[in-house]
């Protein structure tokens, strides 16, 4: 069981308001992401979350019990940082065993839990390793491990992928996925990537300044983002942002268009354009354009796409799917 | 003209300022241990001799008849080992919480309890004489391992300091959401990621405290003298009886050189550590 309900939680470091407010409910079993570009707050929320930062005021309810002044070890979340945080003096067997050691376990019941972690994460060769002999993906899984163990609550991911290339990234987005789907508990994973946050969310938490912008699922922040800023963090490559007398003809002040949304022609549409750059990438092709009187923009379109670089194209976005905002970047109805 | 430390001509330029400049360093405790094998008549010979002399024991036998050597050797041990603990636990915690939990304030209060190691002993000597005798702690073993131990506790917080801002925060609050409590999160985890830095502060302190010949010899007499009252006891009263002296000095800085000599690796990781990443 793992409930977690924040109610006005506020941090301020000296002076400065990092988050001015936050009311949140994530229900047990649900992976959320907290998601924003760096500085965002979203670690720091997440920090507020585990105790190793003191709220300035406000509630954090675990399972209905306010833990804001609880210390990090009685609000019984699992933590797995970025740096992995592995204890380096210690095999894997013992990384593993920590939390269960600081918790008065019997060594027996220790043993169990520990292999039977290890064997969920494949790590059961590895556990009289020392962690600076794992490569960097087994080195998360430990962390992952030293998490589980402890049968917490909820566990806490504070960017754990970024420090692992690309490939191994994909593989442990889906390895975290499955977990997830394994043991049905709460995770709240906090990234600056909005793939991770698409691929793996239940609920999506987008964060600027230490504010929520918009909470809810990935395909409702994709197709109904609140705000112009939402609208342009989420989605890849970003949405394009079109303002001026193309926006005032219809009706608002700036009006966004994502690069998928566009049917491209050879002979006419509603924008003409002259493509800059054409990345083709096989399965996809991105068109970096310069749209006359508009600007450049980015199209995305699906397939090899036979243009390259001063070809003139006619542009038509899909009307269903245009995105309208106020001039307080507020996403107006379509 | 640039000296080109990478062609032959530099290296060997280099090597032999190196040489001259170590020998240099060395030659005083060279001069001492040959002085201490000699007779009292060959010490003060002129011109020096080196080598060509009578060797004899003499002055050591005579030395481990006339006064307790092991006594003031025991006092030394325990003295540096004493104050080195000590020191050692209350650097451990001081550099934590400056280390982990700094405020606007944690490099003022180091540099000010560097600052402290800068004025001269001699400026505080009355007012500690003044309540060592006072609280009868003149000539105790006790009042110099305090004496010690504070004096030292600055540089032990430096190194300790350095040592723990190597070590990424992130570990220690693993440890925390693993459930461990403060003391358990710096014996179990900090203190075994620190050994190195914590064997050469050891290390380093117990040279000094070994070394240390201002307020040993000005706050004991007999009981709590260690081996520099042992070195002093030689130094006038019979005049100067200079190969017995050597032999007292020998004796009193061969345990530490032993120990320095060891642990050379350790001392200079220490002392340079935190200097380049």
């Amino acid at each position: 069981m793992g409930a977690i309900r924040l109610e006005n939680v506020r941090k301020t470091f000296g002076n400065i308001d990092v988050i001015p407010g936050v009311d949140l409910e994530i229900n047990d079993g649900e992976f959320v992401v907290f998601v924003g570009p760096s500085g965002c707050g979203k670690s720091t929320l997440l920090r507020l979350i585990a105790g190793l930062e003191d709220v300035t005021s406000g509630k954090i309810m675990i399972n209905d019990v306010d833990m804001a002044d609880a210390s990090p070890a009685k609000r019984g979340l699992s933590m797995v940082f970025q740096s992995y945080a592995l204890y380096p003096h210690m095999t894997v067997y013992n990384n593993i065993a920590f939390g269960l050691k600081m918790a008065g376990e019997s060594k027996a019941v220790i043993e169990e839990k520990v292999r039977n972690a290890a064997k969920i994460l494949n790590l059961t060769d590895y556990l009289d390793r020392r962690p600076g002999a794992l490569s960097g993906g087994q080195r998360q899984r430990v962390a992952i491990g030293r998490a589980i163990v402890r049968n917490p609550a909820a566990f806490l991911f504070d960017e754990p992928l970024s420090n692992l290339d690309a490939a191994l990234r994909v593989n442990m987005r889906l390895e975290i996925t499955g977990l997830h789907q394994e043991l049905k508990t709460t995770m709240i994973y906090v990234t600056h990537d909005q793939v991770e946050a698409m691929t793996m969310a239940d609920k999506i938490v987008v964060l600027q300044a230490g504010r929520v912008e918009q909470v809810g699922k990935p395909m409702e922040l994709y197709t109904n983002p609140a705000n112009k800023f939402v609208a342009g963090f989420i989605g890849s490559p970003k949405m394009n942002f079109i303002e001026g007398d193309y926006a005032k003809a219809r009706d608002c002040h700036c009006v966004g268009i994502r690069p998928e949304h566009f049917a491209i022609s050879q002979e006419s549409g509603d924008i003409p354009a002259t493509v800059k750059i054409a990345e083709h990438l096989g399965a996809e092709t991105y068109l970096h354009v310069n749209a006359d009187n508009i600007g450049p923009m980015t199209i995305r379109a699906t397939g090899e796409v036979p243009l390259g670089e001063h070809d003139r194209i006619w542009l038509t976005p899909d009307a269903e799917r245009i995105h309208r905002f106020d001039a307080n970047d507020k996403a107006l109805s379509r | 003209m640039e000296t080109n430390f990478k062609s032959p001509t530099g290296k060997i330029a280099y090597s032999v300022f190196a040489w001259i400049v170590g020998l240099a360093i060395f030659f005083p405790i060279l001069w001492m241990a040959l002085t201490s094998f000699k007779s009292e008549i060959d010490a003060v010979n002129m011109p020096p001799l080196f080598f060509d002399f009578n060797w004899t024991l003499e002055n050591y036998t005579g030395i481990l008849e006339q006064s307790n050597y092991f006594k003031f050797a025991m006092n030394s041990i325990i003295l540096s080992f004493g104050s080195t603990i000590i020191g050692l636990v209350f650097a451990v915690t001081c550099a934590w919480a400056m280390a982990f939990n700094p405020t606007k304030r944690t490099k003022d209060t180091l540099l000010w309890m560097l600052s402290t190691k800068m004025m001269p002993p001699v400026g505080v000597l009355v007012p500690i004489y003044l309540m060592f005798r006072d609280w009868g702690l003149l000539d105790s073993r006790f009042g110099l391992i305090m004496v010690l131990f504070l004096m030292n506790l600055p540089i032990m917080v430096w190194m300790l300091y350095t040592y723990f801002k190597e070590i990424p925060k992130d570990i220690l609050e693993a440890a925390r959401m693993d459930g461990a409590t403060l003391p358990k999160e710096i014996f179990f985890v900090l203190l075994p990621m620190a050994v190195p830095g914590i064997a050469s502060t050891m290390l380093l302190n117990i040279i000094l405290a070994w070394n240390e010949a201002f307020w040993t010899l000005n706050l004991t007499t007999s009981d709590a003298a260690p081996l520099t009252a042992f070195i002093a006891s030689y130094s006038s009263p019979e005049g100067l009886f200079w190969a017995k002296l050597s032999a007292a000095s020998t004796l009193a800085v061969a345990p530490i050189l032993v120990v320095g000599w060891f642990s050379q690796k350790q001392l200079v990781r220490g002392l340079t550590f935190g200097a380049v990443k």
